[in-house]
């Protein structure tokens, strides 16, 4: 097994971050928007799982499994949200203009 | 019976709530037992305390009742508290017995009005604050019952304010005292300054001890207190608001506008006695302001039409007689001529309701006329009140009080011969306007038919203070016709006695007979002028020089005119120019900046959430990299 050290694990987890920031930015669609933040939320637990594994300690897998849970509790919101509004605005999702 | 005093001022003060709450309801019976009853009752105790108080001393002349404490903040501690001596115990029994007389002549005076019991309501708080003025043991409850009575005095001379000259007096009264007593106020806190207190006793035993003889401070307090005084009594150059103050209705004039109010300056500076003594400047100050009112006021008097009026200004010269009486050092006399003022000029005031009650509201006396038939009670009353104002020789008491200030103001520690002379000279005015008042009142033809005829409620209050206007005096005659001096016996617990200066029987002698021969004189020339001759009269105002002087004088010497000129003007232009207020375009400058922000900032609120994320990621980056660069 190959060691990757901290700094680069925090490069990715910031690429990640960027990446999922932006496309909260620039997406128009709803759908992206939301798996964007699900980019940036995962971006911020592989940041945790890296500095747990720096520092021989499980607290930052602990710490994912928390964001993975509230990720889970969000996107489940955030679907129904979706759903109520494109039956209400009786339109396909790609086209839902962002509130 | 001390422990009584507090009930001295609490019956007004009740009869007030009584008829400010219940007034209407009750009617106007109702309303004027509870208005004289309340001031009957409080005259009643102070009566009883005074006998105990001449019989049965208490220790060290003086009785102090503390109710509560009123404001305790650190070292600034004043108590609701009522302090009874010899000064304060002349005081109340003047308000109130002489309030009780007047309260009983407005039952038929304001029987008629329909703001009968308002009328009784602002009298008795006006009692109840007077009280609270002479009673307190400390400056700043004297300053509330101060205050209390100018309040008092504005609602009264503005009671019949359906006319709107009405309410331009009680307007000018109360702004001109408010001069007064702005400056009362700077010396106030000068005082506390000086001693950490506001209680006179305390502020007295320690002032000797704080300040040497002719002291900074005790000047400036002083003079500043006098400003106050000044305010309130109505003297030079604040007098001008007394004449115009008859706007209200007689008894109050009387009672307000003559004996009691208008006294208020007397009585601080006769309590302040201690701090004036260490101030001689001061005391020169009082006594000068006190010729020259007693001059000017005089002079004016010659000449007004108006009944009222010419008593108004009798009572503006005669608080100068008292003035001068304290500013050159004879204290207990200047409170005797005060006692002794309160009963004639009230006396005054009365009867001259009642003339004017019965002459249809008339009130320029040339257009009354022999009157001493119709309202026989009414003339011989008006007759004593006016021998003791124009203090006709060894019958009145107006007589002996006046003397003894005539006296003084040359023998006493700060006298000097003008000063004397200012007050003969004004004693030979007085009697002259006086007398001119009676002739022109009572006798020659009459006028005008009589619309009311005076009952009882009129006469009984007339009766007992033409009693002690008349024999008021005897209890204290100077040294060449007696020698009694029960009243500045009375009043030695109180007042420092008259120290120094110079004692020749003889030219007391001199002094005495000058005044009572001149007073002879000037009624005779009143007599003659007005009575027997008055072609001479209408033939000198009918010159220019005559007409000018009169006019000039009618005007009370033009002090409304230059008043007008330097003070109302200067303020009215200096308002209009800066009508804009141009203090406020600061304040309107700053609302319109915000607005402005508001409109710039507007343009960012798009309702589009991910500018909203662009925003905070840019706010975000721009704070790590001051963060990091820093």
């Amino acid at each position: 097994m190959i060691a990757i050290s901290l700094n680069t694990g925090l490069i990715i987890a910031s690429i990640m971050f960027f990446t999922g920031l932006i496309g909260v930015m620039i997406r128009k669609n709803i759908m992206f928007m939301l798996i964007s933040i699900e980019i940036m939320l995962n971006a911020a637990g592989l940041a945790f799982v890296f500095a747990g594994a720096q520092h021989g300690q499980a607290d930052g897998q602990i710490m994912f499994l928390f964001i993975l849970t509230t990720a889970a509790a969000e996107v489940a919101v955030g679907l129904a949200l979706i759903i109520q509004f494109y039956q209400n605005l009786k339109r396909s999702i790609p086209m839902l203009p962002i509130i | 019976m001390y422990d009584l005093l507090w009930l001295v001022p609490t019956f007004p003060f009740l009869g007030f709530l009584i008829l400010a709450i219940f007034g209407k309801k009750i009617g106007k019976k109702l309303s004027a037992v509870v208005g004289v009853g309340s001031i009957g009752l409080s005259a009643l105790i102070t009566i009883l305390i005074g006998i105990q108080f001449l019989t049965n001393p208490p220790e060290g002349h003086a009785f102090v009742q503390t109710l509560w404490t009123w404001i305790a903040a650190d070292d600034f501690k004043v108590n609701i508290a009522f302090h009874l001596d010899a000064l304060s115990m002349v005081f109340a029994f003047v308000v109130t017995f002489v309030g009780f007389w007047i309260h009983l002549y407005s039952t038929e005076y304001m029987a008629d009005d329909e703001g009968f019991s308002r009328f009784f309501a602002y009298m008795n708080l006006f009692v109840g604050a007077m009280l609270m003025l002479v009673m307190g043991d400390n400056l700043l409850l004297l300053y509330l019952g101060w205050e209390g009575v100018g309040l008092c005095s504005y609602l009264l001379i503005g009671f019949w304010y359906r006319d709107p000259a009405n309410g331009y007096a009680a307007r000018k009264a109360f702004i001109v005292t408010r001069v007064g007593d702005a400056a009362m106020a700077v010396g106030l806190f000068m005082l506390f300054y000086s001693f950490k207190s506001l209680n006179i006793q305390e502020i007295l035993s320690v002032a000797p001890h704080v300040w040497s003889p002719g002291n900074k401070l005790a000047v400036a307090s002083t003079l500043l207190l006098l400003g106050g005084a000044v305010g309130k009594s109505a003297q030079l150059p604040l007098q001008v608001w007394l004449p115009d103050a008859m706007a209200g209705p007689t008894p109050t004039s009387a009672l307000i506008h003559a004996a009691t109010m208008v006294t208020a300056g007397v009585y601080l500076i006769a309590r302040m006695n201690g701090i004036y003594l260490l101030a001689p400047l001061s005391m020169t100050a009082v006594a000068i302001v006190g010729a020259a009112t007693l001059l000017v006021a005089g002079f004016a008097g010659m000449a007004q039409t108006d009944i009222k009026r010419v008593l108004a200004y009798s009572t503006v010269s005669q608080i100068g007689y008292m003035f001068l009486a304290l500013g050159v050092g004879a204290w207990s006399a200047g409170v005797f001529h005060f006692m002794i003022h309160a009963f004639f000029k009230a006396l005054l005031f009365l009867a001259a309701g009642a003339i004017i009650l019965a002459q249809h509201h008339e009130q320029n006396m040339f257009k009354m006329g022999g009157l001493a038939k119709a309202l026989p009670v009414t003339f011989w009353t008006f007759l004593i009140g006016s021998a003791s104002l124009a203090a006709l020789p060894l019958i009145t008491a107006g007589f002996y009080s006046k003397d003894a200030i005539i006296w003084y103001a040359w023998s006493g520690p700060n006298g000097s011969i003008y000063l004397w002379m200012a007050a003969v000279f004004g004693a030979m005015v007085t009697a002259f306007y006086t007398f001119r008042m009676v002739f022109v009142t009572f006798f020659g033809e009459q006028k005008m038919e009589i619309s009311h005829y005076p009952t009882w409620r009129v006469h009984i209050p007339l009766i007992a203070l033409a009693f002690f206007a008349l024999f008021g005096g005897f209890i204290e005659l100077p040294g060449t016709l007696g020698h009694l001096t029960l009243f500045s016996d009375f009043m030695k617990s109180a007042l420092p006695v008259v120290e120094g200066g110079h004692h020749e029987v003889s030219l007391e002698i001199f002094s005495q007979v000058l005044t009572a021969v001149l007073a002879l004189v000037s009624i005779f020339v009143a007599y003659y002028l007005y009575l027997k001759n008055m072609q001479i009269v209408t033939n000198f105002t009918s010159t220019k020089f005559g007409h000018g002087l009169q006019q000039f004088l009618l005007s009370g010497l033009g002090f409304d005119w230059l008043y007008e000129r330097l003070f109302i003007r200067p303020y009215v232009w200096l308002s209009r120019t800066n009508k804009r207020d141009f203090i406020d375009f600061f304040y309107v400058f700053l609302p319109w900046l915000a607005r402005q922000f508001h409109y710039l900032f507007k343009y960012t609120q798009t309702g589009k959430v991910r500018r909203y994320v662009v925003g905070i990621v840019f706010g975000v980056l721009v704070s790590i990299t001051i963060v990091v660069i820093l």
